[in-house]
């Protein structure tokens, strides 16, 4: 199936330009919160429509990507969120114009309250 | 949904979830194979059950399946924008963010619906959950708009919770 191919290579393509956005993003961003923001969602859609592209390629495959795609749906945000309250907790500062941090007296409690 | 110990239908809902895992990476009709996929993933629910306390058979209601379809749509949407957004952000010369952390409250109660509302919203524009302590979320957001917490329900959360609370409601 010629029209397959095309549609799969469409999809890689997308996948790999959201993964070169991402990257860009890591490298322009100015603080680890906001580099997890770039990092976090390109290289999730990135994965994704590549994988999907990948079944498109080979189509006896596709129910295993989209197997794989749900994985990666759920775990990645995951991760992220562990990076972002590690890096919190680990006392690295935000990038800010404008002071607003709301996790900062809630924080200070908690932290009260395990010492 | 509410009832915390395991039920018979939390125990016949994950065997159902893992025999889907299995036939999605087996993809084989063959008689054989499904009885070996049926035995190892009875095996696999009589390991993890106590961790599996997501839900019963009753969130296969089809009312429930339409509203996780609908769901399913809404975030591939989000997703999209978000990527579009991260992608203007990255790619203008003067680098357009306004970061900070806001926190606002969910009406969700059960753990795994706050979950999944969490991992959405890393998922979606310009925000990323970066704790959820009991009912409240924190957020580390790009582009602050509001610091007031019910405007930031409404602007981050609201299409997801509205979903979210008629599939656990």
């Amino acid at each position: 199936m010629e029209i397959l191919k095309y549609i799969g290579s469409f999809f890689v393509l997308l996948g790999s330009i959201f993964l070169f956005l991402g990257a860009l993003g890591i490298y322009r961003m100015p603080d680890v919160y906001n580099r997890l923001q770039a990092g976090t969602k390109s290289s999730t859609l990135g994965a994704m429509s590549m994988l999907l592209g990948i079944g498109f390629l080979q189509p006896d495959w596709m129910v295993k990507m989209i197997v794989i795609i749900i994985f990666i749906a759920v775990s990645n945000p995951l991760s992220s969120h562990a990076l972002a309250r590690g890096a919190y907790r680990a006392g690295l500062s935000l990038f800010q114009k404008e002071k607003i941090d709301a996790y900062e007296k809630d924080y200070k409690d908690m932290e009260d309250k395990e010492l | 949904m509410q009832s915390k110990g395991l039920t018979i239908s939390k125990f016949v809902y994950s065997w159902l979830l893992m025999f889907a895992v299995w036939y999605g990476f087996t993809t084989s009709t063959a008689l054989p194979e499904l009885i070996t996929g049926v035995i190892v993933s009875l095996v696999v629910t009589l390991i993890t059950a106590k961790a599996a306390q997501c839900c019963g058979l009753d969130i296969l209601l089809p009312h429930r399946i339409f509203y996780m379809v609908k769901y399913i749509f809404v975030f591939i949407i989000a997703l999209l924008k978000a990527n579009f957004d991260i992608a203007r952000r990255v790619l203008s010369p003067s680098l357009p963010i306004n970061p900070g952390i806001v926190e606002f409250e969910t009406k969700l109660n059960s753990d795994f619906a706050k979950m999944i509302l969490a991992n959405s919203i890393t998922l979606t524009p310009g925000t990323i959950t970066v704790d959820l302590v009991g009912n409240k979320y924190f957020i580390h957001w790009v582009d602050v708009k509001t610091e007031d917490s019910e405007e930031a329900r409404q602007e981050i959360a609201g299409d997801f919770e509205k979903i979210l609370l008629k599939i656990f409601n």
